[in-house]
């Protein structure tokens, strides 16, 4: 066995958002080069919006990725705000937890159904599944009341759950009507049946790679995603404008896209890392009903990746409906303003994929300079040594198999390389 | 009369450089439109639904996202050899925007992306699908206009001789 020699080369993993490749050369039973590349070309978009007026900037950065798009979108609208000491009002930050919820629930549920239930089930393809076997048929159906319930929200509150159209500085542009909220609430609930029933598959998912890193997130009183400082399992907590100066850019020469440590290590960012830290900020109705599954975490189990996903799902259903009761109409209000036309502000928030960073220096309110951090470039060392590991540990699978793993593994990350790709940082030697 | 073998619309779906957003709307479609499409829909080629596998004979590709670089060029190429029709999908595809926002940047920015388009080999200039292979339709937007994608889904369906489920 620990003779095997064996070159792999995966052109185009599949069933992740975006374009990645991996190279893997094993000699003698051993790991030789191991390559994880992310392949999507750059656009771009730190030069692109240098120059632009600070209206136009969230919504052309929320461009860099179509899945996250809304992240980017509220991260940016943060950073000019804090730039420009704009306060948005209670109402607004109420409506873009709303907006932040429906992003949640419609991209976890695409990862989940989409790209990882098929590896669950062992098929390929969740357009395999079979609607005469009545544990498959239930979960297509589950598929698309999850993330119709995500997609719905977002639409309410965004206006569309891709570049909404609505999220702006200062607040919205358009409010959701009484009867809209009624549908959405409606639909928010038909989901929460489903995503229990989604928490339970991945909670009996024997998937395990245990990694001992260290998980970094935004630590928010009620688990909300927007505001809070950020915390790591190793005990630190930062304020979030501090965050870049701990984070250690790292070159790496095969990849279109930037790594990161923190504090000189790799780590991990997501909702692994968010359950790790904050399991008990959950909505009360989500610990209640997710106990078994909160009893797994903290977890150094990479796959758990995918159960944290299902309870966040569970959370932001759970914390949308308390929240719509709560303020069953909404008024029109204008969008807030600034005196100030210039300033340097940073945005973090918890995106569905971990910690995203947007920093921005504004002069007669148009960008001079932009920094933009997010998850999967910080992920990315952690992703590529596990792999590495993943494969010393399985080497004599054979190539099929292996192949399966590895991407099996990727995907757990939820990576999204289109985020990974959006601007040059990068000084080449 | 049911046929247990419908005749099935193959298609394809292919992103180049991009944020995938109308990827995205597809997947959003689909919660609506799945249980319809699923007896007269074939996805032959479809990296976000299955594994990546050979490019097949289809009769439909579409196309989203810019072209970056040779490569690419000859990927697009030869999805359009195996197609009988291609669609290019959202303002990347259509317009080259805003991927090819580097075409427009000034000299001294220019020269600070140069070294990262010599490293991958990025083409001179970002292209839209119509400067490097013919296309049949588009639908617009970014993303894509989705009203406009269920139009011409219904014309693809009846322009292949595929019956549509009304349901």
């Amino acid at each position: 066995m620990h003779s095997t020699s064996f070159d792999l080369s995966l052109e185009e993993i599949s069933k992740i958002e975006g374009a990645a490749a991996l190279d893997l050369m094993v000699r003698d039973g051993k790991v030789v080069d191991l390559k994880l590349k992310i392949t999507e070309f750059k656009r771009f978009y730190t030069q692109g919006i240098r120059g632009k007026n600070v209206a136009d900037v969230p919504q052309l950065l929320a461009r860099i990725c179509g899945t996250c798009s809304n992240a980017h979108l509220l991260c940016s609208v943060e950073s000019v705000e804090k730039a420009l000491g704009i306060t948005p009002s209670p109402q607004t930050m109420l409506m873009r937890r709303l907006t932040i919820s429906g992003l949640i629930i419609r991209d976890h549920g695409l990862h989940l159904y989409v790209f990882s239930l098929p590896d669950v089930v062992g098929k390929d393809s969740l357009l395999d599944f079979d609607e005469n076997d009545s544990r498959e048929h239930e979960l297509l159906h589950d598929t698309f009341i999850v993330k119709e319930a995500g997609n719905q929200l977002s639409i309410a509150f965004g206006g569309r759950s891709v570049h909404a159209p609505f999220v702006a500085v200062g607040g919205y542009t358009k409010f959701p009507k009484e009867e809209e909220l009624a549908i959405t609430k409606e639909k928010l609930l038909k989901a929460r049946p489903a995503a229990l029933r989604l928490i339970d598959v991945f909670l009996n998912c024997p998937f395990r790679f245990e990694d001992e890193t260290n998980f970094v997130g935004i630590k928010s009183a009620d688990y909300g995603f927007l505001t809070g400082d950020i915390a790591s399992t190793s005990g630190e907590t930062i304020p979030e404008a501090n965050f870049r100066e701990h984070l250690e850019h790292t070159v790496i020469p095969y990849s279109q896209a930037s790594g990161y440590k923190f504090k000189g290590q790799p780590y991990m960012v997501g909702a692994l890392a968010r359950l790790n830290l904050s399991k008990d900020h959950l909505h009360p109705k989500t610990r209640k009903d997710a106990d078994k599954a909160l009893a797994r975490f903290p977890s150094k189990n990479v796959y758990d990746n995918n159960l944290a996903q299902a309870i966040e799902i569970l959370h932001c259903l759970d914390e949308s409906v308390e929240l719509l009761e709560r303020n069953p109409k909404l008024v029109e209000e204008p969008l807030a303003q600034s005196g100030t036309s210039e300033g340097v502000g940073v945005g973090v928030i918890e995106a569905p994929r971990g910690t995203l960073f947007h920093e921005l220096e504004i002069k007669d309110r148009k960008v001079v300079k932009a920094d933009i951090v997010v998850p999967t470039g910080q992920n990315q060392v952690s992703m590529e040594k596990n792999v590495k590991t993943l494969v010393e540990n399985n080497i004599g699978l054979g190539k099929e198999k292996l192949a399966l793993e590895i991407e099996k593994l990727i995907r757990a990350y939820d990576p999204c390389m289109s985020c990974a790709t959006h601007f040059l940082k990068v000084k080449w030697l | 009369m049911t046929d247990p073998n419908p005749k099935k619309l193959r298609i394809g779906w292919f992103s180049f450089t991009c944020c995938e957003d109308s990827t995205i709307m597809l997947t959003e479609l689909l919660n609506e439109h799945f249980f319809a499409w699923r007896m007269h829909l074939d996805f032959v080629n479809a990296k976000v639904f299955r594994k990546s596998g050979p490019l097949e004979q289809l009769d439909v590709a579409f196309v989203e996202g810019a072209i970056s670089s040779e490569k690419q060029t000859e990927k697009l190429k030869k999805i359009r050899e195996s197609a009988t029709k291609l669609v290019a999908i959202g303002s990347c595809a259509v317009s080259g925007f805003p991927s090819a926002q580097r075409n427009l940047f000034d000299e001294t920015t220019k020269a600070e992306i140069q070294p990262i388009l010599k490293r991958f080999a990025y083409l001179p200039k970002v292209l839209r699908v119509n400067e490097i292979v013919p296309v049949d339709a588009f639908v617009s937007g970014c993303p894509m206009n989705t009203d406009q994608f269920l139009v011409l889904m219904d014309k693809l369906f009846e322009e292949f001789g595929i019956r549509k489920n009304k349901e």
